[in-house]
């Protein structure tokens, strides 16, 4: 980078922009399970939606069921601690599959 | 090693910096070690903010930062009070930190270290010894009430006379293995982070650093939102880690995203132009356990010790400190499986000498000292928040220039300190807060 570019505003970013900067070996198979049966009686305020700092869980227009995009996984283990109705069955990706950071 | 069942002297679970001291260490003394990787390589999962504490490391590798890709030694630590528009700082610069053994406080970027220590722990292993990456431990293997190995997603079982646990924050085996119960959200703190790039001679010029001179910026207050937590940003060569860390139970009651509070923090004024120009090269997230002395696992069985952020071992105050105790933790787990070897005896009461060792050392005494740390911040959010803020305006309004008389403004700014704040109430909290956080 020269000195020019280093002098300019940052640019924003948005979480896709951010994501994208992450390396991942992609898995076949999803390492987060959801029960829809206990999330039907949710009593976090559905925080996995909101505390997600790879926004894995989302819910589409229309659905009822919380959509897991595993693949965007950071492997942080956040929303299995937030969902104290347990109904994240959080476990660790197949061996050298999902995040590899480059840096750390 | 046995050939037809794969049997170790020990297993480490994890490739991070506490299981590879524990490997390192029993590597010293001939045995027969195998650590287990979930990731492509050791380092390749591994996050934190940034600053590496390496007093063990140093004994363990004298003189480890002549070749080790270190970043940046730190020779300043400043500690700064955000509130939405203004900044009161604390620097602590000296030249005392600028020579070997440089405080033994590195910048680091974990993929490139961790990757490295484990080159370094593999070059003094025996022809039974290996680090297997991409491997996945999926379960403990118990005979009775010990554990005598482990089950993996690839090959078949692998079995040792001990376990190390070295998993990390998320620590399933763990959890499988009897040894903690899945935490509770104010237990665990969780930290995003981006890795920003900038020139050298910009970083050099923009922090008043030369040559490999680091900085470690801590900042509290607005920077998370008033949350228990904080900021930070680090310099690293040609880059700054850039990130916030709070507590789970905070970003629950908010009702916030981390990333969002990493953005606001990004777009404070006295933080924006830290950063102008730079490009983030990589985001990233963590978690950070918290849960402290009063909760700690039980950290042995029969068969295997916990060690590092596995076992909780982070020093919850200003210092940021878990690097160290980690490394700490896992040498001495790597001596006790020494011990428990000559003794040909690896049950919990041979291990519990392990426990032992942490208690006379830095890493129960400082857990022992911070145990009411996180939980005074948590009970009384004024400790951080109302009443530095209160303070800060003070400031702003004494340093305001008018036409009146510093006598006038001096008694303005006093007397409405007295009215802003119940006075007895804040100091009778800032000196428990210096009780539990000092």
């Amino acid at each position: 980078m020269n000195i020019e570019e280093a002098l300019k505003e940052p640019k924003k970013l948005t979480l896709e922009d951010k994501l994208f900067t992450v390396k991942y070996n992609a898995a076949k198979e999803t390492h987060i399970k959801v029960d829809n049966e206990i999330c039907k009686k949710c009593t976090t305020n559905r925080i996995c939606l909101t505390i997600c700092p790879a926004k894995v869980y989302e819910l589409e227009e229309g659905h009822t069921e919380v959509h897991v995009s595993f693949e965007n996984c950071l492997e942080c283990g956040t929303c299995r601690v937030a969902c104290t109705d347990n109904a994240i069955d959080w476990r660790c990706p197949q061996g050298g599959m999902g995040v590899c950071y480059r840096f750390g | 090693m046995d050939e037809e069942t794969l049997k170790f002297d020990a297993i480490v679970v994890g490739g991070g910096p506490s299981g590879m001291c524990a490997a390192y260490t029993m590597a010293k003394a001939g045995m027969d070690v195998a650590v287990i990787e979930r990731g492509e390589y050791p380092g390749s999962k591994n996050l934190f903010g940034g600053i590496l504490f390496t007093t063990i490391l140093n004994k363990l590798i004298p003189n480890f930062w002549e070749e080790a890709p270190v970043e940046r030694n730190v020779i300043s630590r400043k500690f700064s009070y955000l509130t939405e528009d203004s900044q009161l700082a604390v620097e602590l610069k000296t030249e005392q930190y600028n020579k070997p053994p440089y405080n033994n406080t590195f910048t680091v970027l974990r993929s490139k270290f961790d990757r490295w220590f484990s080159e370094k722990t593999e070059s003094i292993f025996n022809e039974n010894s290996f680090v297997f990456s991409g491997f996945t431990v999926i379960d403990v293997i118990k005979e009775g009430h010990k554990i005598v190995g482990v089950v993996t997603d690839k090959e078949g079982p692998m079995y040792a006379d001990v376990i190390i646990c070295a998993e990390g924050a998320n620590s399933l085996l763990a959890e499988k293995a009897g040894l903690k119960k899945k935490p509770e959200p104010h237990d665990m703190v969780t930290g995003v982070k981006e890795v920003i790039a900038l020139p050298p001679e910009i970083i050099n010029d923009r922090f008043a650093l030369a040559g490999n001179e680091g900085v470690a910026i801590e900042f509290f207050g607005k920077a998370v939102e008033g949350m228990v937590g904080g900021a930070f940003i680090y310099t690293n060569k040609e880059s700054l880690s850039v990130g916030i860390s709070c507590s789970i139970v905070d970003f629950t009651h908010k009702n916030i995203n981390p990333n969002e509070v990493l953005d606001k923090f990004k777009e404070h004024p006295s933080v924006k132009n830290l950063l102008r120009g730079g490009e983030t090269i990589e985001y990233s997230a963590h978690m950070i356990p918290e849960f402290g002395y009063d909760k700690l696992p039980d950290l042995v069985s029969h068969g295997i010790m916990l060690v590092g952020d596995s076992a909780g071992f982070v020093n919850t105050s200003h210092y940021h400190e878990g690097s160290n105790l980690a490394m700490a933790s896992g040498v001495m787990a790597g001596e006790t499986a020494i011990i428990a070897k000559q003794k040909g005896d690896f049950s919990a009461e041979t291990l519990s000498l392990y426990k032992e060792k942490l208690e006379n050392s830095f890493v129960m005494k400082d857990m022992k000292n911070f145990r009411r740390a996180a939980k005074f911040l948590h009970a009384n959010p004024q400790v951080l928040n109302d009443y530095p803020t209160t303070m800060v305006q003070s400031m702003v309004d004494y340093f305001t220039i008018s036409e009146r008389s510093k006598v006038e403004i001096r008694k303005d700014v006093i007397g409405g300190l007295i009215m802003d704040v119940k006075f007895i109430k804040m100091m009778w909290d800032m000196n428990k807060a210096r009780k539990v956080l000092l």
